[in-house]
């Protein structure tokens, strides 16, 4: 185990209300072992953070916890002031997480599993430029089962932006996606720190997701 | 409000898109309920003995084959993550989830169990009250499977446990259900047993969601 490593671009926070997610000391045990202790940062209004290291040092696990799915052994991890593992279900909207797994029904068609999460989350966004925008137009009624793994995750990826989220928790958004897919998601994490949301995201390709990184952080 | 007949609609039209899964466990109580007059002798006073006892039990065995479902399947590919994080709360959804279980594995028993009855001999004039009971103890029955598939969900092919977990608690329901039953084919009141019946489905609607989300949210960890 080594110490994290935070490089950022601190002095951009100058005023302390703009800070919205702010990691405080965390430690965080897996079993018996410690996957790091310590971790600080803070992240404010169209900062993207990235979350680098190699395999099983705890990536997905600080995502977890910043996505208040997981409880960090000690310290804390706020959004907007409340411990993130504790926002009343109202202010859950405000953060959207994409893990390893994609969170669709392979038996639904695509477009029930996209009008579900967009009722579920009371989305505006609407669903058919998305789709075309996804590169599947013309998918909607396939199963999602029928579907090769890089359209799943587009899929997913799909979900994630029907919800009305400032902070996007992207866990690996680049796996199984093609170039196309890969501009895609970069793209659109300029538009979404462009108007002042946030993202963090673990990749092992950083170079091809944003060049907008505020800080990154080294596990 | 509007998030929970969500959840109930996606979860039937998914139960209905797997309807193997659905048939089995009803295809298993019939058929389990109809060894027994094949294995006890035919006389109808020695059925009609029987009837009642087997017919909850089968029916308690087979709704154990729809429980590792209920989570496990969400788990797996990350829709719980989703709905865990979703702004609905999460005692809410598990509640849905129940109901959707519910009405795929607990109404149908209600319908099959008095055919079945009548292949025990039991009198017609029991039918109704069988229906009642049944109707009572499906739900909490739904509940405990809840409770059950929520604690086993992060354990690898927790399908055996789970029975050995729900199976035990499911007693007070065989215990008042067959007394029901039993005082309703010799023609007696039957309201005392119906009503603890009741009262546990009240206990077990009110509270087990909770106890579920709360088991659900540790096993995410």
């Amino acid at each position: 185990m080594s110490a994290p490593f935070a490089v950022g671009t601190g002095f951009l926070l100058s005023a302390d209300s703009a800070i919205c997610l702010t990691a405080a000391s965390l430690d965080i045990w897996r079993g018996e072992r410690c996957l790091f202790t310590g971790l600080s940062f803070e992240l404010g209004p169209g900062q993207v953070a990235i979350v680098t290291g190699p395999n099983g040092t705890g990536k997905t696990t600080l995502l977890r916890v910043l996505a208040g799915l997981a409880m960090p052994t000690s310290g804390t991890a706020m959004w907007r002031g409340t411990p993130i593992h504790r926002l009343p279900p109202e202010r859950r909207t405000s953060v959207a997480y994409q893990g390893h797994m994609d969170g669709l029904k392979k038996e639904l068609t695509v477009l029930e599993n996209l009008t579900f999460y967009r009722a579920l989350w009371a989305g505006k966004e609407e669903i058919a430029p998305l789709m075309a925008e996804l590169g599947l137009s013309g998918l909607e009624q396939r199963q999602v089962r029928h579907l090769s793994a890089g359209q799943r995750r587009r899929v997913a990826l799909g979900c994630m932006r029907l919800r009305p989220a400032t902070l996007w928790i992207l866990d690996e958004p680049l796996t199984n996606l093609d170039t196309g897919g890969a501009e895609l998601v970069s793209q659109w994490l300029e538009t979404h720190t462009t108007a002042g949301g946030m993202a963090v995201v673990a990749t092992h390709q950083p170079e091809r997701l944003t060049r907008r990184v505020s800080l990154e952080i080294e596990l | 409000m509007k998030a929970f007949s969500l959840i109930v609609a996606r979860d039937l039209r998914l139960a209905f898109r797997r309807w193997s899964a659905l048939a089995t466990p009803l295809i298993f109580f019939v058929i389990v309920a109809s060894l027994f007059p094949l294995a006890l002798s035919p006389d109808s006073s020695q059925l009609r003995d029987a009837g009642t006892g087997v017919l909850w039990v089968s029916a308690l065995l087979s709704s154990l084959l729809a429980l590792d479902g209920l989570f496990r399947a969400d788990t797996e590919d990350g829709s719980m993550e989703q709905l865990v994080l979703s702004p609905v709360p999460l005692g809410v959804i598990v509640l849905a989830k129940i109901l959707a279980h519910w009405i795929v594995s607990g109404a149908p028993l209600i319908v099959l169990a008095p055919l079945l009855a009548l292949s025990f001999y039991l009198p017609t004039e029991a039918l109704p009250t069988l229906i009642i009971a049944l109707s009572l103890a499906t739900p909490t029955l739904s509940v405990l499977a809840a409770i059950g598939a929520s604690l086993t969900v992060s354990l690898r092919g927790g399908g055996a446990i789970i029975g050995l977990l729900v199976l035990p608690l499911t007693s007070p329901l065989l215990i008042f259900g067959t007394r029901a039953t039993d005082l309703a084919v010799h023609g007696e009141a039957t309201a005392g047993p119906l009503y603890l019946l009741a009262a546990l489905a009240v206990m077990a609607v009110s509270l087990g969601p909770l106890a579920t989300a709360a088991a659900l949210k540790v096993g995410l960890e």
